[in-house]
């Protein structure tokens, strides 16, 4: 027999399986079970039979089928019998309207590119399953994506949604230090794109963000799943913005070449011509480093004329830009936001 | 009914690394679509489950071979299928799907959620009322997802996805001011728009744009103005919609290949841009391949990093980068009356 037919074989069984536990209201007993699914009837010993039997139950379980371990005779309850409640088992009786379910669809396209393509499509059919055809014509053309490109993204989701301990190898941003990092994991949210992890590091003894793309390798399962509680009121998109140290806006003024730093000018409170190759902007900012990458990215175009700190930075920037022989000189970060809360 | 239903020689399907439990989830769900599409043809089925109509037959084959316990004709399920149109029937036990496994709910939940907070996008209505029910249908999935969301946009305007979703659905030509960061250019095209796409956070209109005559996207965070113009907006039928599977921004072989040393306060680089390969230096920092076909974006990105990365080549963008930092410090240098930038060779 090739493994082939013995796959066609197993489904065969575990279909077998499904129809008779859902059509009996009484517990069947595994002997009884043996008798109603013929696929089993080929196995050949008892012993044999019983993993087999184990086995199924598991992987229905895992489909998310409920099968129910119920003693099936009152007056031995020794020997347990199983069934599937028809009422858990089956999708609720919903009926969707052909534009709820057009949107419905486009929720479900949005995972395309990503690790849930094959749940995201098989939810939609199941709710289609009913025989309402959906209307897409006002939404022709709009197309969200949601990817999941890291990696770590199943193994981080899973944790989320059971509450599991975890444990990865980490590549912190700025330094490039890579450490062991041992999180009881809340929430994940893609941001500006990425996928981040909010958790409670306890190696740390402090809440930390992290990055699911500078998770390196696995990541690895380190307790029993719901054995921590995650905050009533943690906002996982407030934690990860807020990485992004948020301060009073400051005022700039910039020297800015005419028909050039279109971004600043749209930023700006006030635009005023000084000659035919200079305009004088005042803008507000909030972040030096993150400012001053900004300015330095349209080189000779832009010239800081206050405050000083900004200046500083720019020109340790540009001074930095130089090459190689001067790039140890200054001491300059990018101005990106990091991704781990309070340092 | 024709085939004679013997064990164990139908039903063998044409995806053979199907997992037996991937193949019965599958079938679970294809019943009930069944059941209430009677008729409905084989070629139909096999896209909506995204399979070949050969694997819609074998598991035809295969279901005709299972039923209720007795195994008299009577207790199996019916399946016609020679007229290649599907017939289903006596398959009462699973005539309803199998209720949302969490990571289904989650995709559609966190996916409605996410649509539901964009502003200025048609059928907000609807994604409410889908999201009502389908949170009370799941139940304890659904309070599960909460903590898995997606942000799919950070300012953009309502008004210009509203603009930019009116006239793509009316087939309007639009007129846009568009900045081009990357070049630092203000520019002014029409465009007939075909597509509104939200990737890794950004929307982006995709048409055919008049002035370069190709298909373009634009992000609409950098539109400036947007303004619906009185003519029809259909494209050519030559404007080919971008293959979005290998993201939005696809290199051409024969574009420059620049290779960057990023210290690792700039390592994030790797992260944001597509790279074409990726080797760490030993301070935690990388040194990264990439192709593009125009340089003026990397020149801006260079002066922004400052000595946390260097252009190892080409040589030509290495000398750009140096001589536009050493003009715009001149700029200081002239300002303060100090001389400080020359103590640096060229």
């Amino acid at each position: 027999m090739s493994t082939k037919s013995n796959g066609a074989d197993k489904t065969e069984r575990l279909l077998n399986l499904v129809i008779c536990l859902l059509y009996t209201r009484k517990p069947l007993s595994k002997a009884k079970i043996r008798d109603a699914v013929p696929q089993y009837g080929t196995s050949v010993s008892d012993e044999a039979f019983d993993r087999m039997f184990e086995r199924d139950k598991d992987e229905l379980r895992e489909l998310g089928i409920p099968l129910v371990t119920e003693p099936f005779d009152a007056f031995f309850d020794d020997e347990p019998g199983y069934r599937i409640d028809r009422r858990e088992y089956a999708l609720p009786e919903i009926s969707f309207a052909s534009d709820e379910l057009a949107v419905l669809g486009l929720a479900s396209r949005a995972w395309t590119q990503a690790t849930l393509a094959g749940p995201a499509a098989q939810a939609l059919r199941k709710l289609e399953a009913a025989g309402v055809e959906r209307d897409d014509s006002s939404l022709i053309g709009i197309v969200p994506m949601v990817r999941t490109v890291e990696p770590a993204f199943e193994a981080a989701k899973d944790a989320v949604l059971h509450h599991t301990p975890v444990a990865f190898t980490y590549r912190t941003a700025g330094t490039g230090a890579v450490a062991t990092r041992h999180v009881q994991p809340w929430a994940i949210a893609s941001w500006h794109g990425h996928w981040y992890l909010t958790g409670f590091d306890t190696g740390r003894n402090a809440p930390r963000v992290f990055r699911l793309g500078r998770i390196e390798g696995e990541v690895a399962i380190e307790g029993k799943p719901g054995s921590y509680e995650v905050p009533q009121d943690h906002q996982p998109t407030a934690m990860i913005s807020n990485v992004a140290v948020d301060r009073d806006p400051r005022p700039a003024a910039l020297q800015v070449r005419v028909g050039a730093g279109h971004s600043l000018r749209r930023q700006a409170h006030t635009v005023q011509e000084v000659d035919d190759t200079w305009s004088l902007i005042a803008v507000d900012y909030t972040d030096t480093e993150a400012f001053g990458a900004e300015i330095c990215s349209f080189g000779p175009d832009v010239v800081v004329e206050s405050p000083a700190e900004l200046r500083e930075s720019v020109i340790g920037r540009l001074t930095g830009a130089l090459g190689p022989e001067a790039a140890r000189l200054g001491q300059v970060t990018p101005g990106m936001p990091t991704d781990e809360a309070n340092g | 009914m024709s085939a004679k239903r013997q064990s164990g020689q139908l039903g063998q399907g044409g995806q053979p690394s199907e997992s037996a439990t991937t193949r019965l989830s599958r079938l679970l769900t294809m019943v009930p679509w069944l059941l209430n599409r009677q008729g409905v043809e084989i070629d139909e089925a096999a896209r909506e489950f995204a399979v070949t109509p050969a694997q819609v037959e074998a598991d035809l084959a295969l279901l005709f071979l299972c039923g209720t316990p007795g195994g008299y004709p009577g207790d199996l399920i019916e399946a016609e299928w020679e007229s290649g149109r599907v017939f289903l029937g006596n398959a009462d036990t699973i005539n309803r799907p199998l209720r949302l496994g969490v990571d289904e709910a989650l995709a559609l939940i966190v996916g409605l959620r996410a649509l539901a907070a964009v502003p200025g996008i048609g059928e907000r209505d609807a994604v409410v009322r889908a999201l009502a029910k389908l949170e009370e249908a799941t139940g304890s999935a659904s309070a599960r997802t909460a903590r898995i969301q997606v942000l799919m946009d950070e300012g953009t305007s309502a008004e210009t996805i509203a603009l930019a979703n009116e006239a793509l659905v009316a087939r309007r030509r639009i007129h846009l001011r568009y900045l081009v960061p990357g070049r630092d250019e203000s520019t002014e095209r029409d465009v007939d728009p075909m597509r509104l796409i939200n990737f890794d956070a950004h929307w982006y209109l995709e048409g055919w744009c008049h002035r370069a005559e190709d298909v373009r996207l634009f992000r609409l965070d950098r539109i400036e103005t947007l303004v619906i113009l009185d003519e029809d907006g259909t494209p050519p039928a030559t404007a080919e919609p971008r293959d979005l599977d290998s993201g939005l921004f696809t290199p051409h072989a024969d574009d420059q290949l620049v290779r960057l040393v990023l210290g690792p306060e700039a390592v994030w680089v790797s992260d944001y841009y597509p790279v074409e390969s990726i080797e760490r230096t030993p301070d935690g920092g990388a040194v990264i391949d990439l192709r593009t076909a125009d340089t003026a974006w990397l020149r801006r990105l260079m002066w922004r990093l400052g000595s946390a990365a260097a252009v190892l080549q080409p040589a030509e963008l290495a000398r750009e980068v140096h001589l536009g930092a050493r003009a715009a410090l001149e700029a200081y240098a002239a300002q303060t009356g100090s001389v400080e930038s020359t103590q640096v060779s060229g």
